[in-house]
């Protein structure tokens, strides 16, 4: 709910051309789902913690916050049955945020006398806004087994999704290292696009986490998507090891058997050190999506209709890379990398049966990012990220080998003038700013968007 | 009329600079003492923790229920059963030193590592053993107890002995004999006749352990923890040290029938099954009183 696809994401859908494909993608578009932030003043509640106990600055989470989400949402502390609650606790937070904010982009098409989307021109549009609601509800349905639905509301579309909902048995036979969840579910990734920093258009989500190359239709390999499937996750007692591997289905988190029978694997393993700069425990870690996916549908009315759950012509993708989570006193940085690589079929978005073009080969890139963040203390801190996206190997030979960079930067602080147990409110500031070479609609220059967002964010 | 004027005029003004005088030296002398005590430092073998640079841990992690004082009454603890640690009284319950005196550094830094089973405090083990010896340095800082006292010495704990059937049975008489039944039941599930009676040492309500909760106890889970709780007591709560009513291995023996009452698997548990070892009947409790009144 909180983060967007990038604009520059979204256009880069206009290059399809096989029929088949079309249609797929067509379809595919579905299954982009929103992602919710997670901040829980419920726990909070439940517990008696101020926000600051589990988040570094909510909704990001600290050490001992990922800690309580590994064990099952519980401080194993023989109090985490909800027996323990009165009975009138009911585990919801609702966390929305009213803002302002202006978006602008450099190149959109448009119509001119000489015809459809003939001329270029900068578009800014700024005004009051409201993020989509969430709505979330976890905890514990008894001692070791937890749970979280997180059904969203879009704003103005008066429209509700499942984006998240799960059960997860803990501490199988007594070892932290049995973990076993089954339902749709964000990947295991510690620096967590659904617990990200910054809220804005341009800046709420990582580019790397949903990235495609210009013309690729490959809308299932969303690591920053919840996805449905199963997850094994251990852990050693003080979580300083962990590891994870999750078993999706290829359809982006899409319920209802929308696109084939195909599955996809996440794995990620970490290790926390002392570095022993203070402020925070340290943390290296690498991950390996890996997975196959259709590329086409069968059709129906003259190849008109595709049929949901048809999908068929499985062609495969991957990613991987490393992050750190590094602490110096009140600075700490988040540093991610990211080799990816797309079947051909998807780089140049051509169905499995249909011949590729002169020329296809498999698309490759490697990106980045870096975020910073200067923790004044718990009510105060400071934002930065630098992100950028370079293709290595383009889908198709002869393409301009830097089509699709992107270079992102986001800056932001946000204030919590209250930090305490029962609710969560922040004010929030963020500039954001975007730009992808050679996806402006006469597809030579590069298109810049940027956001600049002000808003109250509270959870309660 | 002026002669009564002046007069009063030196008694206001000499009042006046009292006040102010006091007002000063109040001021100083407190805050001197709270900066004195930011000094505070605790130390675990090779680890050294300073109050001043456990103070913003402390806020971020602790202040919500015990407080920004360090009394105990943080925002949460209204609602929370038992209560929040008072660290300005400096009495602590997990301890391996004799009744009424300070615990050691390390026993605090279990403690803080470890948590407290059945109450709302965690185990702070995610973080790391700086933050933690530096959390304890801090929370030392809140009493002046630690200036003027030292703490007491780490009690013996002999070497366990094997665990028999005998040793089950006379754990089990123990625990009649010692009365423990009239706070803790006769099951050990924490309703004894005096349950609802007890206080902490602040005159709050507080109930009996239920053994039949948890694998682990109050301070935490091994048999030697365990030992150590009847030796040294609980202090702030209505737990006794018996160390001078009971011998070292009679306090083995209660361990092993306390055992007996957890919801686990453990060599004591079959031991009381091939025994078909009965809850105790407290009307058939010995007339006589303990060998001596347990160190309050």
């Amino acid at each position: 709910m909180r983060t967007r696809l990038p604009m520059v994401s979204r256009i880069t859908r206009t290059f399809h051309s096989a029929v088949a494909a079309g249609m797929f993608a067509l379809l595919v578009l579905v299954v982009f789902t929103p992602t919710s932030g997670f901040a829980f003043p419920a726990f909070a509640r439940k517990y008696g913690l101020p926000c600051s106990a589990c988040h570094e600055a909510w909704p990001m989470l600290n050490v001992f916050g990922q800690t309580f989400k590994d064990n099952g949402y519980q401080l194993m502390n023989d109090r985490d049955s909800p027996i323990w609650q009165n009975p009138a606790y009911w585990p919801v937070t609702f966390r929305i945020t009213p803002n302002w904010h202006r978006e602008s982009a450099n190149r959109v098409a448009v119509d001119t006398a000489a015809g459809p989307n003939t001329g270029e021109v900068r578009i800014s549009s700024h005004g009051f806004d409201l993020s989509g609601m969430d709505i979330l509800s976890g905890g514990t349905l008894y001692n070791n087994i937890s749970f979280l639905l997180v059904p969203s509301v879009d704003s103005g579309e008066e429209s509700i999704g499942i984006e998240s909902a799960w059960a997860r048995i803990d501490n199988i036979g007594k070892s932290p290292w049995l973990n076993l969840k089954f339902g749709k579910f964000e990947f295991d990734n510690v620096i967590s696009e659904k617990r990200i920093m910054t809220l804005s258009n341009n800046g709420g989500s990582y580019q790397l986490f949903h990235f495609v190359p210009v013309g690729d239709n490959n809308a299932f390999a969303q690591i920053g998507d919840n996805q449905l499937g199963v997850e094994w996750m251990g852990h050693s007692v003080n979580d300083r090891t962990r590891a994870s591997i999750a078993v999706v289905s290829s359809n982006d988190g899409t319920p209802g058997l929308q696109a084939g029978n195909a599955y996809s694997a996440f794995i990620t393993a970490s290790q926390a050190f002392n570095a022993g700069y203070g402020g925070g425990v340290d943390r290296v870690g690498a991950f390996y999506y890996v997975g196959k996916a259709p590329t086409f549908f069968r059709t129906q009315d003259g190849g008109i209709t595709p049929i949901p759950g048809s999908g068929i012509g499985n062609k495969g993708f991957h990613r991987e890379g490393v992050f750190g989570l590094l602490y110096v006193k009140k600075l700490d940085f988040q540093l991610y990398y990211q080799h990816g690589w797309d079947s051909a079929y998807f780089g140049n978005s051509v169905a499995a049966n249909s011949p590729l073009p002169v020329g296809a080969q498999a698309p490759t890139w490697n990106g980045a990012f870096i975020e910073t963040h200067w923790v004044q203390n718990p009510q105060l801190i400071f934002i930065q990220r630098s992100e950028w996206v370079r293709m290595s190997r383009q889908a198709l030979a002869g393409t301009r080998s830097d089509l699709g960079d992107i270079d992102a930067y986001t800056f932001g602080w946000r204030w919590y003038p209250i930090m305490f147990s029962r609710a969560g409110f922040a004010v929030h500031n963020e500039y954001s700013i975007i730009k992808q070479v050679g996806t402006a609609p006469d597809l030579v220059n590069n298109l810049t968007s940027s956001s600049l967002m002000f808003g109250f964010d509270f959870d309660f | 009329m002026r002669t009564i004027s002046i007069k009063w005029l030196a008694l206001v003004s000499a009042v006046a600079v009292f006040l102010l005088t006091a007002a000063a030296s109040w001021g100083q002398e407190t805050g001197d003492s709270e900066a004195q005590r930011l000094n505070m430092e605790a130390h675990v073998n090779n680890l050294s923790g300073r109050a001043a640079n456990g103070a913003h841990l402390y806020k971020r992690f602790c202040v919500g229920c015990h407080g920004p004082l360090g009394d105990g009454e943080g925002e949460n603890a209204q609602w929370i059963d038992p209560k929040p640690r008072n660290f300005t009284l400096a009495i602590f319950r997990c301890r391996s030193t004799p009744t009424g005196t300070l615990p050691t550094d390390k026993d605090l830094y279990d403690t803080v590592g470890r948590g407290l089973m059945n109450s709302n405090m965690p185990h702070w083990l995610p973080l790391t053993p700086q933050d933690r010896i530096d959390l304890v340095a801090y929370v030392k800082h809140f009493s002046p107890r630690w200036e003027k006292e030292k703490p007491g010495a780490a009690i013996e704990i002999p070497k366990e002995p094997e665990v028999t059937a005998e040793r089950v049975k006379a754990g089990q008489g123990l625990f009649q004999k010692l009365e423990c039944w009239k706070c803790h039941g006769a099951e050990g599930r924490g309703n004894g006749p005096s349950a609802d009676t007890l206080t902490d040492d602040q005159n709050r309500p507080i109930k009996p352990f239920n053994f039949h909760d948890s694998e682990k106890f109050k301070c935490g889970s091994q048999d030697w923890e365990l030992y150590k709780d009847f030796m040294t007591g609980l202090d702030g709560s209505p737990m006794p040290s018996f160390a001078d009513n009971v011998k070292p291995d009679e306090a083995w023996d209660l361990v092993f029938y306390l055992r007996t009452l957890q919801p686990m698997k453990s060599k004591e548990k079959e031991i009381a099954k091939q025994l078909g070892l009965k809850p105790i009947n407290p009307a058939a409790a010995p007339a006589q009183a303990p060998a001596g009144n347990p160190q309050q």
